[in-house]
């Protein structure tokens, strides 16, 4: 592009006329030759980058490698390589007569996303409705069974029951606790707060697995004549005078304590949003209803409530959907053992562990209807906020 | 009635003494009573995992981790063998390895495929624009357990209709390649989303005098666009960086049971499956993977925060 300095800078912003020249202009200005290293260089992009994924492919299933060059090369590869196939795709265009080059450029931008998007998110869907009207090996179909199956059988029914308990109470008690705790820290000194956030809001950061590990060791147990407890719900448990409990063995209850575990790391996301949203009440709004003579109780039910409730909206909406499809927490805790699973956790366990493709398809169409509504709520209040913004 | 309280209010405030530190300690007792517990009940559980993951592991065994504050300053209380035992006898160093190979590439594909198609939904033009960007967005309802099925099917089995070939069986299970492709489409939608609305608000002035100085749309894309949605692009990172090194579902399916390529939080899953319950491993364990999303996000705290609302709803 530098190299066309000399041209009269017109010529560059006028529309070519676009007759039936097989080369471009500059081509054509430069000779055949420079045109015939632009096609080659072109087409080496692609094919090295093709030959240089053959090539690492191979080397990263190399069980023998050294660990660290594996990692090196993926990182490489995968960073790198997204990038020259952009890079690639805009010089071949760049070849293209002048004529249609613009009309095939976007598509260039868009495409790769698409074709994911495609293969990723599109074709499954279709291809999971499918199977979930086909048995077990997803041979033959057999109408609406396995959906009968799963509002019928007494497993299906319990994590649909479960499903239902996580979704009520954890954005109950995350956004309950979480407003709470933004309201008090709001009256405290501004360094105070920021640090009281933080620690809240650590546990985000935390995988559901690292975060079940955690509990895990809160809800130790020991059977009696096997030593001290060294759980400390359990030692407190004793300490105030209770014989030791296995906790989540406790059927239905072990549902609650499972539960504590994704209020725990939920609440600091309610908290954060509803802090900042705090925040943006207009002070003299507060300064007003004060000067009225509202005490603070009446000033946050009457005043701050009514203002935030569509970021309530928002708040609750997204942790229904995080908590509609927990999976990790189950899977890593009980197993779905003692009446403990849940939807999205006994799809994978039908899916793998029963190898029953009908029933886990059936029961992933099922977490996929029931996050429709909740989504077109979320979406709209999120863009009607945004709107205020 | 403001204007008469107008006057002595400010005269008090300047009579008033300075408060003594333990006056702005107290001031407000209950709002700190309960803010300081809050806090104790939430940090109490990592703490405890934190402090048995560097006791030997007969004390762990034989007493609770609240006991070492009897003995704080007892060299025998404390050990680094734990993690010894953990990053060069379980595997975990490999897993951390894995879990970076992963996560790097799994972060910036999408941003970047995402990036382009969003510069493509804002500033080119090409039919059916509008209606493909919101079929994109559309996709953010369908659940990660939508795609579990169908793509492993491919990825054993390649894609086939009426007979023909459509996706090649590459055996794709259990490589990298396949979780980095799996983690950017259920990631893709949430990113154009949130890219799109972020350079559909840049000026398009700017665009079109680069236009006219010559400057061809991947020149704008790279020197102009790019550099001017880092705050984007550094939210999304943060958050699909921590999805990713977060991930037990996805690696598990995709990469398997294979030991060479297992993720951290496929790792720490094995740990449990034994036999007893090895805390001495498992704390530690849960603190190597920690450490590094716990660095992430406290110190790009800021560009978390930003995101943060718009980076629940993903698939």
């Amino acid at each position: 592009m530098t190299d066309k300095g000399h041209e009269p800078p017109v010529t560059t912003k006028e529309p070519r006329s676009s007759g039936p020249r097989a080369f471009s202009e500059e081509a054509q200005q430069r000779g055949p030759l420079v045109y015939a290293l632009r096609v080659a260089f072109a087409l080496a992009i692609p094919i090295a980058a093709f030959f240089l994924l053959w090539v690492t492919f191979d080397f990263l299933r190399d069980a023998e490698a050294n660990r660290f060059l594996v990692m090196a090369v993926a990182i490489l590869v995968g960073v790198f390589g997204v990038f020259a196939l952009y890079f690639g795709m805009d010089t071949v265009v760049n070849l293209l007569p002048e004529h249609v080059r613009e009309s095939v450029r976007p598509f260039v931008f868009v495409g790769p996303a698409l074709v994911i998007l495609s293969v990723y998110l599109v074709y499954p869907a279709i291809n999971t409705t499918i199977l979930s009207f086909k048995d077990r090996d997803g041979e033959s179909f057999v109408g609406f069974d396995n959906f009968q199956e799963i509002f019928t059988n007494a497993d299906t029914l319990i994590s649909i029951r479960n499903s239902v308990l996580w979704v009520i109470l954890v954005p109950f008690f995350a956004v309950a606790i979480g407003l709470g705790f933004a309201v008090l820290v709001d009256k405290l000194s501004s360094r105070a707060e920021s640090l009281s956030k933080s620690m809240i809001f650590m546990p985000m950061a935390i995988s559901f697995v690292g975060a079940s590990i955690v509990w895990r060791f809160v809800y130790s147990f020991r059977p009696p004549g096997f030593g001290e407890q060294i759980g400390l719900l359990n030692s407190i448990w004793e300490g105030i005078g209770f014989e030791a409990i296995d906790w989540l063995r406790q059927e239905p209850f072990n549902n609650l304590y499972l539960m504590v575990i994704l209020i725990w790391l939920q609440t600091g996301f309610a908290m954060v949003i509803l802090s900042s949203a705090i925040k943006a009440v207009p002070e003299d709004i507060l300064e007003a209803a004060r000067i009225d003579g509202a005490n603070e109780f009446q000033v946050f039910w009457r005043v701050i409530f009514p203002t935030i409730a569509s970021t309530m909206v928002v708040v609750t909406t997204t942790i229904v959907i995080t908590v509609w499809k927990v999976f990790d927490i189950v899977f890593v805790m009980t197993g779905g053992q003692d009446d403990t699973s849940v939807v999205a956790e006994r799809m994978v366990t039908e899916f793998f562990t029963f190898r029953n493709d009908g029933v886990g398809a059936a029961l992933a169409v099922v977490l996929f209807l029931a996050v429709i509504p909740i989504m077109y709520i979320n979406v709209r209040q999120f863009r009607a906020q945004e709107e205020l913004r | 009635m403001t204007a008469i309280a107008d006057a002595p209010v400010e005269h008090d405030v300047q009579a008033a003494p300075e408060p003594s530190f333990w006056q702005r300690l107290t001031n407000k007792w209950p709002v700190k009573l309960v803010v300081l517990a809050i806090i104790v009940i939430w940090l109490v559980p990592t703490l405890g995992m934190l402090i048995t993951s560097f006791r030997p592991r007969a004390d762990i065994d034989s007493s609770g981790w609240w006991t070492v504050f009897g003995n704080l300053f007892d060299s025998g209380s404390w050990t680094l063998e734990n993690y010894d035992e953990v990053l060069n006898k379980r595997g975990f160093g490999n897993a951390f390895l894995n879990t970076l190979s992963v996560t790097v590439p799994a972060t910036v594909i999408p941003i970047t495929v995402a990036a382009f198609a969003a510069y493509a939904f804002s500033w080119m033009n090409f039919p059916a624009r509008n209606l493909i960007f919101v079929i994109v967005v559309g996709l953010l309802v369908v659940p990660l357990q939508m795609a579990l099925i169908p793509i492993l099917r491919l990825y054993t089995g390649g894609g086939h209709f009426l007979g023909v070939t459509i996706f090649p069986d590459l055996n794709l299970n259990g490589t990298f390649l396949a979780v980095w492709l799996a983690h950017t489409g259920f990631g893709l939608p949430l990113a154009v989303y949130l890219l799109r609305n972020y350079m559909g608000s840049l000026p398009g002035s700017l665009i079109e005098s680069a236009e006219i100085d010559g400057a061809t749309h991947f020149q704008i894309f790279t020197r102009l666009i790019v550099p001017l949605s880092v705050p984007v692009l550094a939210s999304f990172a943060i958050f699909q960086f921590l999805w990713t090194w977060n991930d037990l579902l996805v690696a598990l399916i995709f990469l398997g049971g294979d030991s060479d390529v297992e993720v951290i939080t496929k790792a720490l899953t094995n740990l449990i499956g034994g036999r007893g319950e090895a805390f001495h491993l498992l704390t530690a364990g849960a603190f190597i993977s920690m450490v590094l999303p716990l660095v992430v996000f406290f110190s790009l705290q800021r560009f978390f925060v930003r995101g943060l609302t718009a980076g629940g709803v993903k698939g």
